[in-house]
């Protein structure tokens, strides 16, 4: 197969590009931009409470949901999943995450294998809870691929909204395979 | 579930025929008849698919209106056109050393712990995928949406050698059930208005007959997949990118399915064609910006997942599939048609797609990129798809990766003239035509003479079977001046 390639490659006249950043934006308009981003694709965002307790309405919306499966510790949920059988996930309502990072210009929220415990879990449950740093969004693609999480690790996703399809006459629905909702709280725990 | 109207997904932002408009629906058209290796006549299908007003209007609006997101989410990148260009030089670069770059890429996956497969045609990918599925003994195979897997026959193997196979995407999933190809590379479906899926949902998944709802047959096909993914020991997905210095596999999806399909069975078998690679992770930002801007109009895909290795405790694999691909990477007009990404643009602008559907091409790949890319697999049988085109460029203007499509698409109709490919029909107007346009005055004499001709001929000349041209199109209104007469008439003005 390899010969067959040698054979046939035309020659090699293109140079591999300079890779650019297009960066435009002020740091400070990185969080509206996100958000913006978030919302066109459909996901939620909650505001954090005040202090002393900023993550009381991610508090909130745990006491109020079903089987609850957390990889932050300051938000335990109620059922233990470490090195679960993917599919004993199947009846998780909510899973509670921490982003590695998230992009500005997509409204995405990065999860490393690391992230999700059971890479499983951030697709069978029906619900994600997902707290992003927001010293840690970046403004755009270009910059998002030039993090190191990309080259560690087994697995990373850019989770952009929850599933959705519109496979049937166009109609947009959310929910289609994976979670059928995203909500975002921009907070440290 | 809810219906939202935003913008993201395949989604749309306003209705396109009001709900439940007409009680009486028209039947679905179906797609080209294959007679083995003899000439699809995409024409003859078109014609069906033109005389289904409702489908028709349909999927022409629909189409369009993923064109003109396209075209908003596009302007609003400044550096858009430099995109384009990157994207365009960076597979040039990644075809024009895809032996070593390949060897990169099965360098760094096999170190993350990937067996990383070489095939180099169909069978030999089926062979692979029927060999991994024994060794677990599999009898199941859940699977995203690719198109390489459709190009292999994947499905038709897999079911006679015993294995079920669970296509997981719903617009995919409805096609599989109603035993079609997918007629678009992105939203396979979009030829079938809502009645059509709950009839094919209430006769193979047990749906009310009476309920059309997308939402409720969406939630219908997804309550119906779940436990067939739960239970599956292998999981199937295609890949949009390779790339060689990480080892990672790039699957772009909406409904998040292929991640349930990696990461639920504990085995997880990627099929990927091998122009997909490209040489750094960075050249990613490049191409995830471009690719569902200029499929769907929206900045990126609900999921962008990256598979560097197996899951804890699983096992993955990457075939790397040639199927033709290293053949027509040695021909000299037509490489660049393997930098596609499959974003489905040409397809979306196209006057003819929009009004044939996708089915009407009888071939895995239909659209513009279709007409390039199909021949080479059998120019007998596709040898009439690069006549299904108005050359007027659109598709080439759209490309996210800057093929020239269009002038491939001139390109393939010499070739099949070269080789008797085409009806004599067809063969004598187009001899007429090439005659004209090679000689400037001759057309220029031509063009005014249409002009003065063309209001008063019979439709019976225009429209008649000796006109390839007149069929299925209407003659556009001829301008009363033409574009020389008018500029000679102005130059003459001081």
């Amino acid at each position: 197969m390899l010969a067959a390639i040698r054979r046939n490659r035309p020659a090699a006249t293109t140079v591999l590009p300079e890779l650019q950043s297009f960066a435009t934006l002020p740091p400070d308009g990185l969080q509206a931009e996100f958000r913006r981003r978030l919302a066109q694709m459909g996901g939620k965002l909650i505001e954090p409470g005040p202090e002393p307790d900023r993550l009381a309405p991610a508090r909130r919306m745990i006491a109020e949901a079903g089987i609850t499966c957390s990889m932050v510790p300051q938000l335990p949920g109620n059922r233990a999943f470490d090195r679960a059988e993917p599919a004993s996930l199947h009846d998780v309502d909510l899973a509670v995450l921490q982003a590695s990072f998230a992009v500005a210009e997509t409204g995405s929220v990065a999860l490393r294998a690391a992230d999700l415990g059971v890479n499983a879990l951030g697709y069978l449950a029906q619900r994600l809870l997902v707290l992003v740093d927001p010293a840690t969004i970046v403004e755009n693609l270009h910059l998002a691929y030039s993090r190191p999480e990309f080259h560690d690790g087994h697995y990373l996703v850019l989770q952009t909204g929850p599933s959705a399809t519109a496979d049937i006459e166009g109609v947009l629905i959310h929910g289609a395979q994976g979670v059928r909702a995203l909500t975002v709280l921009l907070a440290i725990p | 579930m809810k219906r939202v109207r935003v913008d993201h997904a395949e989604g749309r932002s306003h209705p396109i025929a009001p709900d439940g408009a007409d009680p009486a629906r028209e039947p679905q058209p179906r797609g080209a008849v294959i007679r083995g290796r003899r000439p699809v006549d995409h024409a003859e299908a078109a014609e069906r698919f033109l005389a289904a007003p409702d489908h028709l209007s349909f999927h022409d609006k629909r189409l369009w209106d993923l064109r003109e997101k396209r075209d908003r989410e596009s302007h609003g990148i400044p550096e858009w056109e430099q995109l384009r260009q990157l994207a365009s030089d960076i597979k040039e670069y990644a075809l024009t050393r895809l032996d070593d770059l390949l060897e990169e890429f099965e360098r760094n996956a096999t170190a993350n712990g990937v067996v990383v497969h070489w095939a180099r045609d169909a069978a030999e990918h089926n062979r692979i995928v029927t060999d991994i599925l024994r060794t677990h003994g599999a009898t199941e195979l859940v699977k995203s949406k690719s198109m390489l897997t459709e190009e292999c026959g994947l499905r038709d193997h897999l079911q006679e050698a015993g294995v079920s196979v669970i296509e997981t995407d719903l617009g995919e999933r409805i096609q599989q059930l109603d035993n079609e190809d997918p007629s678009h590379v992105v939203v396979p479906a979009v030829h079938k208005l809502r009645s059509d899926v709950a009839a094919v949902f209430a006769r193979t998944i047990g749906t009310d007959p009476g309920r059309d709802d997308p939402a409720y047959l969406a939630e219908s096909q997804r309550m119906s997949n779940r436990p067939l993914i739960l239970d599956a020991r292998v999981g199937m997905t295609g890949a949009n990118f390779l790339v060689a210095d990480s080892g990672a596999v790039v699957v772009c999806t909406n409904e998040g399915n292929a991640d349930l399909c990696a990461s639920v069975p504990a085995v997880h078998i990627v099929s990927a064609g091998i122009e997909k690679i490209v040489p750094r992770t960075g050249d990613l930002g490049v191409f995830i910006r471009l690719l569902s801007r200029s499929a769907l109009g929206s900045p990126i895909t609900q999921y962008t997942s990256h598979f560097r290795g197996p899951r804890a405790g699983g096992e993955m694999h990457v075939i790397l599939v040639d199927n033709g691909r290293s053949e027509r990477l040695g021909a000299e007009e037509f490489w660049t048609s393997l930098k596609c990404i499959r974003c489905g643009a040409c397809m979306n602008t196209c006057p003819v797609y929009r009004r044939s559907g996708g089915l009407s091409y009888g071939a895995t790949y239909a659209g513009p990129i279709g007409l390039i890319i199909d021949p080479s697999f059998n120019r007998r049988k596709y040898s009439l798809l690069p006549y299904a085109s108005t050359l007027n460029g659109s598709c080439t203007a759209v490309c996210p990766v800057k093929i020239n499509i269009h002038e491939q698409i001139l390109s393939w109709r010499r070739v099949m003239a070269e080789h008797h490919e085409p009806s004599m029909t067809k063969q004598i107007s187009m001899k007429g035509a090439s005659a004209l346009l090679s000689r400037p005055s001759a057309y220029r004499a031509a063009v005014d003479g249409a002009n003065a001709v063309l209001p008063h001929m019979p439709r019976f000349a225009l429209y008649n079977p000796a006109n390839a041209w007149g069929k299925g199109r209407e003659i556009p209104q001829a301008p009363g001046q033409s574009f020389h007469a008018w500029f000679k008439a102005r130059r003459r003005k001081p």
